[in-house]
């Protein structure tokens, strides 16, 4: 773990990889030192931001440093099931760039349990890892304009649903019509760090 | 209760207030007004909380009616402010509280110094919070549209004591050069060993597609030093992030959550409101200042 500066206002904790990430995010969930008014997650750090009026960054450091990482198990964030018709389009091209063909993909997916390791994007677009390594994709060379809502997508080592229509450049493996952002929820977001996911695959309905 | 009537938007006109902090988890940005102090200072002079929802005027060129009485007050930017009241036209002294009577109209010029102009009426603006404000996230989508001609915003109820004021002793935003204090950001190292010193070694020129989200500055190139791809991370206003191009981007309030690109400076936080008032074409001198011990 190394605390980085960042401008007056925040600092960076540059940690290993993403389970150092979902362990201090756990812990500052339980805890959060005096001042800290944002946690921002990402792929490989946690930016803390806070309140200069309350605290300095020397305080938050060292309330960082006296934090244990909780195991990600201890993550109160719950678990969620999201059904999926598997219809995407570009799912012939994800099972022909992973040799696991459609129904491979489709069992892969829907086989692992996910870990929301962060937020991003967009308000409510979870980056889910802890799937199947052989679905590791590239993004899209060409990105969409305009991806659906509920779109369900792979990039890189992640999976995520599009909450609202937004441009996108991952590669569409299916859809849900589980909402996963509703601003009169409270968290608004279904997919939060910390959350566990799985897909459950449903049958393409014709209407 | 008083509503304000859009009659002319101007460039650019929404609701901020000091946003949406605590969310950047789920991928909420804070947004809220570029220039905080201008906001504060605002809702001071009319006796709102500090946090209460005002009007974020771009550029000028807006006027309004209001319904009823209201008390206003006009910071930031240093626009020519009058009030229309039965055929006489009043000018309004900006960083001052001044009375709206009912079914005036108010005309704010052209902004002559700085960019950002901040109208607070007592009571606040009272458009629906989303998520526990009221501003609106132009990247995001979140919280009000942007005014357009034709729109009512209604005030809120007054909730803290008025104490009067005359007049705040703050000057307009400066015309010429601006000087922006920078620590080393957390990825100066991605780019090349001098990257902080030619950032700081000649002015950057706020660039005409500039918007809330950012600044898009024109200077010497600052080259990166490697060519792996950065995991994507956290982001804070005054963020400077530089491309893969070499050109440099200073973020503000409606930055993204998470950025990708190497942040070689950060501009302290007083800084990012001095920042949040430069025009397009106006030179940024940025000062290499001690970052924070940890």
């Amino acid at each position: 773990m190394r605390l980085i500066p960042y401008g007056d206002a925040a600092l960076l904790v540059d940690l290993d990889g993403l389970d150092a990430v979902l362990g201090l995010s756990a812990a500052l969930e339980n805890q959060l030192p005096d001042g800290v008014v944002d946690v921002v997650p990402a792929a490989r750090t946690v930016l803390l931001r806070f309140d200069r009026s309350r605290t300095t960054a020397a305080q938050v450091a060292s309330a960082v440093r006296r934090l244990t990482a909780a195991p990600v198990e201890q993550f109160g964030a719950g678990q969620v099931e999201i059904p999926v018709v598997y219809d995407g389009a570009d799912l012939a091209e994800v099972g022909r760039l992973t040799g696991l063909g459609v129904d491979g993909v489709v069992e892969a997916h829907a086989g692992a349990t996910w870990t929301v390791a962060f937020c991003g994007f967009m308000p409510g677009f979870g980056y889910l890892v802890g799937g199947d390594p052989r679905l590791r994709v590239p993004r899209r060379a060409d990105p969409r304009t305009r991806v659906p809502a509920g779109s369900v997508a792979l990039a890189d080592r992640y999976t995520g649903v599009y909450p609202r229509p937004a441009p996108g450049g991952w590669q569409l493996i299916g859809r849900t019509e589980r909402p996963t952002w509703d601003l009169d929820a409270d968290p608004p977001a279904l997919l939060r760090p910390g959350v566990r996911v799985r897909f459950v695959p449903m049958s393409t309905r014709t209407p | 209760m008083t509503t304000l009537h859009v009659l002319e938007p101007g460039l650019l006109t929404t609701v901020q207030d000091l946003g949406r902090p605590g969310r950047a988890a789920l991928g909420v940005g804070r947004s809220g007004a570029a220039d905080r102090f201008a906001l504060r200072l605002a809702n001071r002079l009319v006796g709102n909380p500090e946090d209460a929802a005002a009007l974020e005027i771009t550029g000028g060129g807006v006027r309004l009616r209001a319904s009823g009485a209201a008390l206003a007050a006009l910071t930031g930017a240093a626009c020519s402010v009058s009030v229309r009241d039965g055929g006489r036209s009043v000018p309004a002294v900006l960083n001052a509280p001044f009375s709206l009577p009912g079914g005036a109209e108010l005309t704010i010029g052209p902004a002559g110094a700085g960019l950002r102009a901040y109208l607070a009426l007592r009571g606040g603006i009272d458009v629906p919070p989303v998520l526990g404000s009221r501003s609106t996230d132009t990247l995001s989508g979140l919280g009000p549209a942007p005014a357009r001609a034709g729109d009512a915003l209604k005030l809120g109820t007054p909730r803290t004591p008025f104490h009067p004021v005359d007049l705040a002793p703050v000057g307009p935003p400066p015309t010429g050069d601006l000087p922006l204090r920078v620590v080393p950001g957390p990825r100066a190292s991605w780019l090349q060993a001098d990257g902080l010193d030619v950032l700081t070694s000649a002015p950057y020129v706020v660039r005409s597609d500039s918007d809330r989200v950012g600044m898009r500055l024109d200077g010497p190139i600052l080259r990166w030093a490697r060519a792996a791809e950065l995991p994507s991370e956290g982001l804070v206003p005054g963020a400077l992030q530089v491309t893969p191009s070499g050109t440099a981007v200073l973020f503000l309030a409606d930055h993204p959550v998470t950025g990708g690109y190497p942040v070689l400076a950060v501009v302290l936080e007083d800084d990012v409101d001095r920042a949040a008032q430069a025009r397009p074409g106006q030179r940024l001198l940025f000062r290499a200042v001690q970052a924070p011990n940890l």
